[in-house]
């Protein structure tokens, strides 16, 4: 063997701690082939961000006036824009009505998706294979093809420019995603629990309430979070059955109420973009894991 | 008083199983009472409509007013056949929709799949790297969109003021305002949300796969394209199918980002089917018309769907075929 191979083999000995094949990279390597097209992505994926915070808190002359001063940073930032935007607009509002339209959506949708998604992998009556089946096809139903016809039957159940129309509505999109998140929780609980259970006498009720629930809680957790981003970035339902300013969500009110010919609108309408973006980033920071866990397990199923 | 107590003893067992026990304890009946909470809402906000949107397309209903049965004038009046070329926008959206979700599905696979085998390397801070990546799937789009549009601005826009401090440009890119250029923009926007989802779940794929196959075909000889073309990929397939046929379809029905950025303009350049039906059925108040284009994005998500699906699903049944 050559002196090469020989270095080649003694040196995993002083990297042990690494994962895989990674040991068999120089760092020149990995600086080329992984951290610089990683650095790369990343700033492209966070740039969005820091220029939406950092046009937020910019003084007007400075936005426009991009040769005096370098528009990457901000000499004597101001909250005039933030302060406008909470205490000049309705916005306050369309954050509370975003929160209470999310909030009752994904209940609904978590009491009805546990329910069926309970009798679908332990109740099993007949066809509830097939039925899974349906709820997964209608997960795939794009709410662009259904506005249309929903704002004529919304309209015609009196719900039109009303929250409620909205919380009804959202379900549609949470209830198939969540249906299938929670099936691939319940069937890890052991069935034997349940069979304890039904020889001591309990209700199918009790069982799912007392024994398969509080075990579910981490699925629970994970269908709640990501319904609630899904509510909160829904926007065509929101567009088409709402039509008075005080009733609009965030989104639906940035586009329609903030975009004038202003040129100085730039300053809150980013303002309103990162105030609407804040209270689920800093949700989703608390619960990471359950968030990329509702998006890959429902991906696996 | 004896007979009061066999009674009481022997009550229980000749009690006969009623109507209500049957609706109470039986398998299907209990299924069905689970059912109906999930059951109501999809079949009233879903199914329901759905249906009713293609009876829509083929009626003249306008806003407040319920249509009566026209046959194919909608669809005639769009354009359909495309010989009979009456309005040539709707072609026009179904071309940038179909350019929009092909460009942006490819690219967003390729750089998804190339991001989640970087993340799947040994890194320094994984967790928050992986965290801060799925930021702008979490963020709302339109919110998003709108940053996107402010960046693509045709005065202040900071990516032509880069430019033209490099001196690559000596004036503003018209990102917006020029046809190409708002077709590649909102193109790249859409493939900025969506490569974070793609990412992240291949690499809950990728984590699936074990190292030591890595090892044994490396040890054959396997060079690092041979490990990803033939370790890597088959392992891989099933979720890739899977994801990618909810990146296609999510893409092809896309609306929000474009209504924040664009509204389908200019001279309809980035009207996508979705957009314009918003626009012939709520703004001009044409519901038959816009039920018509939305009718007409079925066939294009059922072909969509079945590519992606049944194209990935054969590889991977004869993946499974070829191990056994």
């Amino acid at each position: 063997m050559t002196d090469a191979a020989v270095r080649e083999h003694s040196r995993p000995a002083l990297t042990d701690d690494r994962e895989g094949m990674s040991y068999l990279d120089s760092i020149g390597r990995r600086l080329v082939h992984l951290y610089l097209p990683l650095g790369l992505i990343m700033v492209v994926l966070i740039f969005p961000f820091y220029w939406m915070a950092l046009t937020a808190i910019k003084p007007d002359n400075q936005l426009i006036d991009m040769d005096t001063y370098n528009p990457f940073w901000v000499v004597s930032p101001t909250l005039k824009h933030i302060n406008k935007l909470l205490f000049e607009t309705n916005y306050p509002t369309w954050l509370w009505n975003t929160m209470y339209v999310s909030i009752l959506a994904t209940v609904l949708s978590l009491f009805a998706s546990v329910l069926a998604a309970y009798a679908i992998v332990r109740i099993r009556y007949k066809g509830a294979q097939w039925v899974g089946a349906a709820i997964f096809l209608a997960y795939l139903v794009p709410p662009s093809i259904l506005f249309i016809p929903l704002a004529t039957i919304i309209q015609a159940y009196g719900l039109f420019d009303s929250p409620m129309a909205l919380v009804l509505c959202y379900p549609t999109i949470l209830i198939p995603f969540s249906t299938w998140l929670l099936m691939g929780y319940f069937k890890t609980i052991p069935y034997e629990l349940e069979e304890c259970a039904l020889i001591d006498g309990a209700s199918r009720w009790q069982i799912l309430v007392k024994i398969i629930l509080p075990l579910a809680v981490p699925g629970l957790i994970s269908a709640g979070i990501f319904s609630l981003t899904l509510c909160w970035n829904e926007f065509i339902y929101a567009l088409t059955f709402l039509s008075s300013t005080t009733k609009k969500t965030v989104p639906v009110a940035i586009v329609s109420e903030f975009v004038d010919g202003d040129i100085y609108r730039w300053g809150s309408l980013m303002a309103g973009a990162l105030v609407g973006s804040l209270p689920l980033v800093i949700l989703y920071s608390f619960f990471v894991e359950h968030y990329v866990s509702a998006m890959t397990g429902a991906v696996k199923e | 008083m004896s007979d009061s107590v066999a009674g009481r003893l022997t009550a229980p067992a000749i009690r006969h199983t009623t109507r209500w026990d049957r609706l109470r304890i039986n398998r299907n009946w209990l299924g069905f009472w689970f059912m109906l909470p999930a059951a109501l809402i999809l079949v009233l906000f879903l199914a329901y409509p759905l249906g009713k949107g293609v009876w829509l397309s083929f009626t003249d209903a306008k806003i407040g007013r319920t249509g009566v049965f026209i046959g194919l004038e909608n669809y005639e009046w769009l354009g359909l056949p495309w010989w009979e070329d009456a309005d040539g926008v709707f072609w026009l959206s179904v071309f940038n929709t179909v350019v929009y979700t092909v460009v942006a599905s490819v690219v967003k696979f390729a750089i998804g799949l190339y991001l989640a085998i970087l993340l799947n390397q040994h890194l320094p801070f994984k967790a928050l790297i992986r965290s801060i990546v799925l930021i702008p799937f979490v963020v709302p789009t339109v919110l998003s969109a709108i940053a996107f549009w402010w960046i693509f601005d045709s005065q202040f826009s900071i990516i032509s003021w880069s430019l033209r401090h490099m001196g690559l440009i000596d004036h503003n890119i018209n990102f917006l305002g020029d046809p190409n250029n708002a077709r590649a923009a909102v193109i790249f926007a859409n493939i900025w949300r969506g490569v974070p989802f793609i990412a992240i779940t291949l690499l809950a794929g990728l984590q699936t796969v074990s190292p030591s196959l890595y090892e044994a075909a490396t040890l054959d000889g396997a060079t690092r394209w041979q490990n990803f073309r033939f370790v890597t990929f088959p392992l891989l397939t099933p979720i890739i199918a899977v994801v990618m046929t909810f990146s296609v379809l999510f893409t092809f029905t896309d609306f929000q980002l474009i209504w924040a950025m664009t509204r389908g303009g200019p001279v309809n350049a980035t009207h996508l089917m979705a957009t314009l039906s918003y626009q012939r059925a709520i703004l001009a108040g044409n519901l038959g018309e816009g039920a018509a284009i939305a009718t007409a994005m079925v066939p294009f998500l059922l072909f969509a769907i079945m590519v992606s699906w049944f194209g990935l699903q054969r590889r991977k049944w004869q993946q499974g075929a070829d191990n056994d």
